[in-house]
């Protein structure tokens, strides 16, 4: 008995102490956001397991993440504006900041050196040294009138040192060049349309979409250009028909790019919009269960995969990519939430907000590998966003 | 005369207050359920907008300090017709009147306490 015990106890210290004293890579690791407790679990995709939980960030009600580029920090923006890097090897809060007062999201520089967070409260970009949370840059959003300070939405990273955003209020877009000694250049894009609520960056950083609530249609720069310009693509997709109410807007960064085709959620309406990536023109829609959130490819770009928003958010959808029909439906449970695949894209990984749990799928056979226990999960990010431009 | 009107309004602004709470946690035909089900809609769909917390996002804060001088009538009205022109929907459909009603005096009193 008392060895039992003992070898339990022995268990257990080593469980706590297990991330710091074994040599580990960090290609398998990943967090679960627990938006209500504020905290973070984290997670290894090799034998989907939890290794430990970090706690005290905060609200992260719609908390987003990025990672350094080796792998090891995790980046977590919080509603309240706080900003906290976490060590994932040794499961602690390396440093932390609160720098506004709502906060919406980041992203990192392609050189991994400077964290930027988009910030409702006050409305601008806060930009920070990536290495200790050190403030680099301060971007207020300002438009129209002197003081008018706009929100900021869809905050990404594109290659150059730069960052683009999307003003909310303001309806324009904005870049921020950084040179090698942290000193911002500043573009402003102007009436892109009215109420751009997020916005999503290709992964080759060359197109930069934003969706707008208040017209159909989106803003489209192409960075490629000789002279980038602000374009109106889908203008007026689906008027004429009266939008349904919109329970949760749509998520764009999880929009799929695969086979040459963009599958984006539409807007109030029980439909995915299927758009040519190099035209940039409506080729089809598919009817789908409810209003999508997110619609997000596999990494191999064979199937993406769709949820939806309240009263529908129990069931997700998977789309082959080739012929645009839907080959499987299922109901993991109430408020499934997020979706994140595995690097190579043969697990998924799915938040069932509701029913405190994570569940992991098999994304060829469909069937449920694992569940883990995860108290009101919300998003899922994974270290292989590190090596991706705009994630 | 200002100062007996203005004890009045005390006076009378404080009874609603009371009278709010009391029908608020007791006063009306939702059942317990329910109304453990509108605290959790609250808390996590208006949220996704005003913010869990309720202290605003996208949409503005829904804290009793922003509601002031809105009656819960009037607010009953904006969660069943939503803001046209903005993402605030219309949640008919899914709500009745007594329940965005209760809602409303639920978010007056101060959802997080």
């Amino acid at each position: 008995m008392i060895s039992r015990l003992l070898a339990a106890f022995v268990f257990c210290m080593s469980a706590t102490v297990a991330l710091v004293d074994e040599l580990r890579g960090t290609g398998d690791l990943g967090v679960i956001v627990e938006r209500a407790a504020g905290s973070l679990q984290i997670i290894e995709t090799t034998t989907q397991t939890s290794l430990g939980r970090v706690e005290g960030l905060g609200d992260l009600s719609h908390a987003s993440v990025v990672f350094s580029r080796d792998g090891r920090h995790a980046f977590v923006f919080g509603r309240d504006g706080g900003l906290s890097r976490v060590d994932l090897l040794t499961a602690t809060v390396a440093n932390r900041v609160i720098q506004a007062g709502n906060a919406i999201g980041g992203a990192i520089s392609d050189d991994g050196r400077l964290v930027a967070v988009s910030n409702y409260e006050p409305g601008g970009v806060r930009v920070f040294d990536a290495a200790n949370l050190e403030p680099v840059a301060d971007i207020p959003a300002t438009y129209g009138q002197a003081d008018a300070r706009s929100k900021v939405v869809g905050l990404v990273d594109a290659p150059g040192r730069r960052f683009i955003f999307t003003l909310y209020d303001a309806g324009e877009i904005w870049t921020a060049d950084f040179d090698a000694d942290n000193t911002a250049s500043i573009e402003r894009f102007t009436d892109i349309g009215e109420l751009p609520y997020d916005a999503l960056i290709t992964g080759d950083g060359r197109h930069y979409i934003a969706g707008l609530f208040g017209e159909d249609g989106l803003a489209h720069i192409d960075f490629w250009a000789d002279t980038p310009r602000v374009e109106r693509i889908l203008d007026g997709y689906g008027r004429g028909e009266e939008p349904l109410p919109v329970y949760k807007m749509p998520h764009l960064e999880g929009w799929a790019l695969a086979q040459g085709r963009l599958i984006l959620p539409a807007v109030g309406r029980h439909e995915l919009l299927v758009v040519d990536a190099s035209t940039f023109e409506e080729v089809g829609r598919i009817p789908v269960h409810g209003q999508p959130i997110f619609a997000v490819a596999q990494p191999d770009g064979r199937q993406v995969w769709v949820n939806f928003a309240h009263p529908l958010n129990d069931t997700i959808q998977v789309i082959d990519t080739q012929s645009l029909a839907i080959v499987h439906s299922f109901t993991p449970g109430k408020a499934a939430l997020h979706m994140e695949f595995t690097p190579r894209g043969e697990h998924v990984w799915i938040s069932v907000r509701d029913e405190d749990r994570v569940d992991v799928y098999d994304t060829q056979t469909f069937d449920l590998i694992t569940s883990l226990p995860v108290d009101k999960p919300s998003g899922i990010f994974f270290t292989a966003r590190a090596n991706r431009i705009g994630l | 005369m200002r100062i007996l009107m203005s004890f009045l309004c005390v006076m009378l602004s404080g009874i609603a207050v009371a009278t709010l709470a009391v029908l608020a946690q007791a006063g009306s035909a939702l059942d317990v359920a329910r109304q453990s089900e509108l605290q959790h809609l609250v808390r996590h769909d208006c949220g996704s907008c005003h913010g869990m917390t309720l202290k605003g996002g996208l949409g503005g804060p829904l804290l009793p300090e922003a509601l002031e001088g809105k009656p819960a009538d009037a607010l009953a009205d904006v969660i069943l017709d939503g803001v046209p022109g903005t993402p605030m929907p219309p949640w008919r459909g899914l709500l009745t009147r007594d329940e965005a009603i209760w809602i409303a005096r639920y978010l007056k009193q101060g959802a997080e306490q």
